[in-house]
């Protein structure tokens, strides 16, 4: 049976309201059109987790209330400015802020893709990151003389999703060296992947391809979606759409140009 | 030869980036990108250097998580970090101002800051606005700590501090100021530092960059620069925007 679903929509329905999704950082092949999707499903009370970090995407998810917790390490538009919906719900209260360092997120999924409860890492302590992550502890080497390590619980999220270049109809996946999408995948219970085109062939016959394909095995449903991470870059393949960021940025800042915004960019399409 | 701040304090920070193997630069930095480029054209291609979101400019093939290993074993030498406050003590807050429960301002989030700190020799902190408002007596979130506990494992931490005004040293837990930019003064310093910092009798003048250096910067490294940061590229040295 083929993991290409028929649509878009089929492809993401089993991403539940409620559910843990791994989504990844801002320049590592966003599902922008799997996201406007989910927002015009009206998708409700995502943890979402973001491979460190985000930027529209999550923006845009908050902004429509579709998150009821994020963990992450920072949200912003880089260039473009601050994260505007983001910075609005941290203050308002309206999101669960579980604020995590870059590294801190890739070794917890590591754990998952282990098969482990949880991994250590350096640095963190004497932060008010772990002061405020109860969820996190610090204990005594087993193995080092008073050396106080930070050990971070195996984050298993019950789905991942990203954009990537290629699938073909076996259902691998080519991430190129985006691995971090290798981790998520690994990591998660499903996975679920939107694609620029269909490879003709297996990409695992091609060694130069191999090495940077996710095998099929990890993958539950592959939608095509031509240029799905717009307006963010594909790595490799395309840039970020500057102009439109830089219209987010000016409409996002205020909750009414947000909503224009979302009437005119992810309501729309689903006529089109 | 007239040059624009920015020019200044890439140059500045090129030379705090010294002889080194590894130089890494993380999100929302031109300043020191512009400075590692300059430091690896003038080294003819060392340091090496890890422009982070930059597929053109990073050697990375294991993911997002290989520049962390990479520095949890000590195979990155220098790293920059930024802070909406910085304090005395080195602390640097990427997170929020006021109560924890109820913040009054919320920066992006503590990026690697809370590991990177700890495990890069030279961490150089930059701050294009000094004012009371961002070098503060005590940060109000520490996102990483500028010094830590005798047992805490720490390899690494704050080296110096350079801002639109001067450029102070770190060390033993205090800065120091070691130079003013031109246009600027120590009293203006003082006046708008948030925090004690030590300096000498006689503070010197930051050299401004060489005509040498701003044609490297403005000729070579500028068009390299304009892939990940096409705005910075663009207002500093009138780069064309490229289409995407």
């Amino acid at each position: 049976m083929s993991q290409i679903a028929a649509t878009l929509d089929e492809a993401i329905e089993v991403i539940a309201d409620g559910c843990m999704l791994v989504v990844p950082r801002e320049v590592s092949g966003v599902p922008m059109d799997a996201t406007r999707a989910l927002i015009r499903r009206g998708i409700r009370r995502l943890h979402l987790v973001a491979l460190p970090t985000s930027s529209l995407q999550a923006d845009l998810l908050i902004g429509a209330g579709c998150v009821a917790t994020l963990e992450t390490s920072a949200v912003s538009l880089g260039e473009y400015g601050p994260a505007p919906r983001f910075t609005a719900a941290i203050l308002s209260g309206s999101i669960k802020m579980k604020d995590a360092t870059c590294p801190a997120l890739h070794a917890a999924l590591q754990a998952s893709e282990k098969g482990v409860p949880f991994m250590p890492l350096r640095g963190l302590i004497g932060s008010d990151v772990l002061k405020y992550r109860d969820d996190w502890k610090v204990i005594d080497s087993p193995f080092g003389d008073n050396d106080p390590i930070v050990l971070l619980p195996a984050i298993k999220p019950d789905v991942a999703l990203f954009h990537a270049a290629m699938a073909d109809v076996h259902g691998n996946v080519w991430l190129g060296r985006q691995r971090e999408l290798a981790t998520m995948a690994h990591a998660a219970v499903k996975t679920i992947v939107t694609v620029d085109r269909i490879h003709p062939g297996n990409l695992l016959d091609n060694p130069t391809f191999a090495a940077g394909t996710l095998p099929g095995f990890y993958v539950d449903r592959i939608a095509l979606t031509e240029r799905g991470a717009w307006p963010l870059p594909l790595p490799d393949y395309y840039a970020a759409d500057a102009a439109h960021l830089a219209e987010y940025a000016k409409m996002a800042a205020t909750e009414e140009g947000f909503a224009e915004y979302l009437d005119k960019y992810v309501y729309e399409k689903q006529a089109a | 030869m007239t040059f624009r701040p920015e020019e200044l304090l890439a140059d500045q920070i090129a030379q705090l980036i010294g002889d080194v193997r590894h130089v890494a630069v993380g999100n929302a930095s031109p300043i020191p990108a512009t400075a590692a480029l300059l430091a690896r054209e003038r080294g003819r291609g060392r340091p090496y250097v890890s422009l982070l979101g930059s597929p053109k400019n990073t050697f990375w093939t294991d993911g997002a998580r290989e520049l962390f290993d990479c520095a949890g074993q000590g195979r990155i030498d220098v790293f920059f970090l930024s802070g909406g406050q910085i304090d005395g003590h080195g602390n640097i807050n990427l997170v929020e101002i006021g109560d924890h429960a109820h913040p009054k301002v919320r920066f992006p989030g503590s990026f690697g800051s809370a590991y990177l700190y700890y495990v890069v020799p030279k961490v150089i902190l930059f701050r294009t606005e000094h004012s009371r408002r961002t070098l503060v007596p005590q940060v109000d979130y520490v996102s990483a700590p500028g010094a830590s506990e005798p047992n805490v494992f720490r390899t690494g931490g704050p080296v110096a501090l350079i801002t639109n005004r001067c450029l102070f040293s770190f060390a033993g837990g205090r800065f120091t100021l070691q130079s003013v930019h031109p246009g600027h003064t120590v009293e203006e310093v003082i006046e708008h530092t948030g925090f004690d910092f030590d300096r000498p009798a006689n503070v010197p003048e930051t050299p401004p960059p060489s005509a040498e250096t701003l044609k490297l910067m403005r000729e070579t490294v500028a068009p390299q620069l304009a892939e990940l940061y096409p705005q910075f590229a663009a207002q500093v040295f009138g780069v064309a925007v490229p289409s995407s």
